[in-house]
């Protein structure tokens, strides 16, 4: 009686039962490497509050993967090559890009229109084929998770490892030169070398998850496992591997959903569960907070001085 | 594909478009286009001011799902249009801002969440009511076929509630965009045309889904807009420029993708960004004209001492 | 420019052990800081040139000057961040550069994003190891010797600095005066010999800036800790002086606060008549003072805007 009932019975048989198939070992052994360099990167990319160079990042991901197959070259050629581009201008611009800038959102539209030409022309070039073609693209849109091979798991897994080991050597001399540049310069911390290495790991991150959730969901598993470890805890480093740990956990919620009914896309329940640990750590602190003003604002009459209870910086 | 051979016809000639009009779906497709192009341009003029482009893209990229879910349910995918972004305003508008520090890192991240949560939930829909690729695409980046004439209704009556609503507020509006503290000071109900600013801006957004794509909203709302006033500062030549701007798009975009096979989405991103480049390079160059005349402006000397002091 | 005066000796009292020391080498010999016919060239423009000046161990040295004159430039130039267009500077006993992990820094205007999720005692942290490569394991760090002593002097500078009470709150929920204070920490950390402080108290109210500047001078002497402390306005400071460096058109003029901040001195330097008041409880006015040109050199890329 093996089956959704019995996985939701006997969790350790439905566990084996279900690692039992080789694409969903592939799945899990790879999504687990790209949920822990997601989570990792992504903390630093809300950090820095660049999360919109992510969305920016998810277009080019996109165009540029659709432009390779496209021109008939390998998926992953245009894929990490647009996003490693992609990185280091954005390093190059360096603080000079910022969200709500026309010019900045017009480009990447742009770039996405072009995304929608070279997957309309893949598909019709490849209409021969049918079904290989739409697939092709939906993958590169929302992810192909159970689809990997087992050669593709392991090189995806690696890049991701990779990707891990590099964040663990330079994050904190990374973290210091994003909270601090002009400290960290003078204490012979290699700022804008550090800055360029963040953005190409970012790129090959959004590279690798690309194939995991798909472009246009790579923002989510950026932010959503960030946004709330660094809702819950200020401590960089442990926000630093709990985002990890949240990215890693969503990653295993959702290919289990994806495995116990089958016509929910592996992407929407990464993404759902990752979205609902947000909210339930957003709601949870925002709660707090509430409650621990009111509680402490019926213990004491209101200070004297705002500057006390901690307003904005500039000491009045 | 309404052609037979794809690609625009090296003897192109006004038969061909009145080919193109005896389709019943193209008239519908070029009615349609036209009141999103209106609506798009004047919505969009105002958001470009507003700097709320990014909400603009979120509003619309949230369609997506609203769409997919009310194709799954049966009912009718313009409705869901509507829906999603009508509620996602709302929500946006009246969750109250809190106090705690939030900042843009973390709203962004909200708004990052939001919208992956959103397209990945527009998939979902899309898997559970088995559709394949150009359903996904026609979502997505845009479609021009099977417009029909209810549809067209639909969109013409919301178009003009947003336009007269626009109308009536647009004064208001424009001060509290420009100059909030002295509109709050002068009574302007700022708050409440902000919220109204966003539902419009909703609807809008849900609008152009249905010719661009849920995607490409962002071109068709923002590029005109932004041309426009790279060419001329005057709010009333600007406005209307938009409007002209918007509709030349459209239409052009409408036109070459009847001819050829590509979505109508990129044709709209591609020639809107085409315009907008052309107008920002005029206004660069024209700058540049116009700093070679004698009345240069000389650097201005700061009149207070702290005035060159870094503002915090 | 005129010549400068001797500035005054005042090394430390001899109360708690210089940390310099540690090493040696940097306190007692020499000066702490000597710039000799130095100038210094941004984007085409000198910024200033033929300074000569010494600062000695433990002095705690104040540089005044009105906005954009190049103060920051001057600190940078010490950092090793800008090179010298021309001359020869000193920073405890080596070049600049490579004094870095005894000097502890506090750049200009240092605002936090207010929703930054970070802890104060983290950002002092980072200053005691931030440039080690390698992230730290949770939890771990209490397995290693090093790392505890580490955290105690974490903890132990976070007092000395008073800001045991809100370190663990994020930084950005501070206010600005206990930000100073914890940015401070974070610049004291290490145990430098040299503090370099940009316009410290400029973001602060009155009450605080009196309060910081207490702080700073109280540390100075009880660990022998040279201070550059750039301010836009002395009052504040100026009962701690050992010593002033006046940028001002090019040049700087250095010595003793009440022989460079006189009427004749400045009106000597300005070439234009300023007078220096000297109100009832003791604080000086400086009056007439000029304005520097709009080139005013951006403090982050060191070009001018």
């Amino acid at each position: 009686m093996t089956g959704t009932l019995g996985a939701i019975l006997y969790p350790w048989v439905g566990l084996s039962h279900m690692l039992g198939h080789p694409f969903l070992r592939s799945a899990f052994g790879a999504g687990t490497c790209i949920a822990l360099a997601s989570g990792l990167v992504g903390y630093l990319v809300v950090l820095r509050g660049q999360v919109f160079s992510g969305d920016a990042l998810s277009h080019v991901a996109f165009t540029g993967a659709l432009a390779a197959l496209a021109f008939g070259l390998d998926l992953r050629a245009g894929l990490y090559g647009a996003c490693i581009v992609f990185g280091i201008l954005m390093a190059a611009l360096g603080r000079r890009a910022s969200a709500d800038d026309t010019v900045i959102g017009s480009v990447f539209a742009w770039i996405l229109g072009l995304g929608a030409l070279f997957l309309s022309v893949f598909t019709t070039a490849q209409s021969g084929t049918g079904a290989v073609g739409s697939a092709s693209g939906i993958n590169v849109l929302f992810g192909s998770i159970l689809g990997l091979s087992t050669s593709e798991a392991w090189s995806d897994s690696i890049v991701a490892l990779v990707v891990v080991g590099a964040f663990v050597a330079i994050g904190r001399p990374l973290l210091f030169a994003s909270l601090d540049d002009a400290v960290a310069g003078a204490r012979g911390v290699p700022v804008r070398a550090l800055g360029y290495g963040f953005f190409v790991l970012l790129g090959i991150t959004a590279g690798v998850a690309t194939q995991a959730v798909g472009a246009l969901l790579l923002l989510g598993l950026l932010a959503a496992p960030a946004g709330a470890s660094q809702r819950l805890t200020a401590s960089p480093f442990a926000a630093m591997w709990l985002s990890a740990g949240f990215a890693v956990f969503s990653m295993w919620a959702g290919l289990t959903v994806a495995y116990l009914a089958p016509r929910v896309p592996p992407s929407f329940g990464i993404l759902a569960v990752a979205s609902g640990v947000y909210l339930v750590a957003f709601v949870a602190t925002a709660t707090v907070d509430r409650l621990r003003a009111r509680w402490s604002s019926s213990k004491s009459p209101a200070p004297l001085s705002p500057a006390v209870t901690g307003g904005a910086p500039g000491g009045s | 594909m309404p052609t037979d051979t794809p690609g625009i016809p090296a003897d192109l000639t006004m038969a061909h478009f009145h080919h193109m009009f005896s389709f019943h779906f193209m008239v519908n497709a070029f009615r349609a286009g036209t009141i999103v192009a209106v609506v798009a341009g004047a919505v969009g003029w105002f958001m470009v001011l507003r700097r709320q482009s990014f909400a603009g893209h979120t509003l619309a990229v949230v369609s997506f799902p609203g769409a997919a879910g009310a194709i799954w349910l049966g009912v009718s995918a313009t409705l869901g249009y509507f829906v999603g972004s009508i509620l996602a305003a709302l929500v946006i508008a009246l969750v109250p801002r809190s106090s705690s520090g939030r900042t843009r890192s973390q709203e962004s991240a909200v708004i990052g969440t939001v919208q992956a949560f959103a397209l990945a939930s527009g998939v979902l829909f899309v898997s559970l009511y088995g559709g394949f690729l150009d359903s996904l695409t026609g979502l997505l980046f845009g479609t021009f076929l099977g417009i029909s004439d209810g549809q067209v209704v639909v969109l013409g009556v919301v178009a003009v509630v947003v336009l007269a609503a626009l109308a009536a507020m647009g004064r208001p509006l424009l001060f509290a965009t420009i100059d909030q503290d002295v509109a709050v000071a002068r009574r302007v109900p700022v708050r409440v045309l902000s919220v109204a600013f966003l539902v419009l801006l909703g609807c809008t957004a849900a609008e152009v889904s249905q010719i661009t794509g849920a995607l490409l909203v962002f071109a068709l709302l923002v590029m005109p807009a932004a041309a426009a006033q790279q060419i001329s500062p005057r709010p009333g030549v600007s406005f209307a420029l938009t409007l002209v701007l918007a509709l030349a798009i459209t239409w052009t975009s409408l036109a070459v993708a009847y001819f050829s096979v590509y979505p109508v989405g990129f044709y709209v991103s591609t020639i809107g960004f085409g315009v907008y480049v052309l107008a920002a390079a005029g206004r660069a160059l024209a700058d540049r004209v116009g700093s070679r005349s004698p009345r240069r402006s000389a650097p201005t000397a700061p009149t207070a001492p702290t005035a060159l002091a870094v503002q915090p | 420019m005129t010549s400068p005066d001797a500035p005054g000796r005042a090394t430390a009292a001899g109360r708690g052990t210089p940390p310099g020391s540690r090493d040696g080498a940097a306190a007692s010999d020499g000066p702490a800081v000597r710039l000799e016919q130095a100038a210094v060239r941004l984007g085409g423009r000198t910024i200033w040139s033929h300074v000569d000046l010494e600062v000695d161990p433990g002095q705690f040295v104040a540089v005044l000057g009105p906005n954009g004159v190049g103060k920051s430039t001057l600190i940078k130039a010490l950092l090793g961040t800008l090179p010298l267009a021309e001359g020869h500077a000193t920073v405890l006993g080596r070049s600049p550069g490579e004094a870095g992990r005894d000097i502890g820094y506090l750049p200009q205007r240092r605002n936090f994003d207010p929703g930054l999720r970070v802890r104060g005692i983290d950002v002092v942290r980072l200053g005691s190891d931030g440039d080690r490569w390698g992230l730290p394991f949770p939890g771990g760090a209490s397995l290693f010797a090093r790392s505890r002593a580490e955290r105690r002097r974490i903890d132990e500078v976070i007092e000395l600095v008073g800001a045991t009470a809100y370190a663990r709150r994020p930084i950005g929920r501070v206010s600005g005066g206990e930000q100073q204070r914890l940015l401070i920490a974070q610049a004291l950390v290490r145990r430098p010999s040299l503090l370099l402080l940009d316009e410290p108290l400029d973001s602060l109210d009155l009450p605080n800036q009196a309060s910081v500047a207490a702080l700073i001078s109280d540390i100075s002497r009880e660990y022998g800790i040279t201070v550059l402390i750039v301010a836009h306005d002395v009052n504040p400071i100026v009962s701690y002086l050992d010593g002033v460096i006046y940028v001002a058109r090019g040049g700087v003029v250095s010595g003793r606060p009440e022989a460079v901040i006189t009427s004749e001195t400045l009106s000597d330097l300005y070439r234009t008549p300023i007078e220096v008041l000297h109100t009832s409880d003791g604080r000086m006015v400086v009056v007439g003072q000029p304005e520097a040109p709009a080139h005013h050199a951006d403090r982050h890329t060191g070009h001018p805007r």
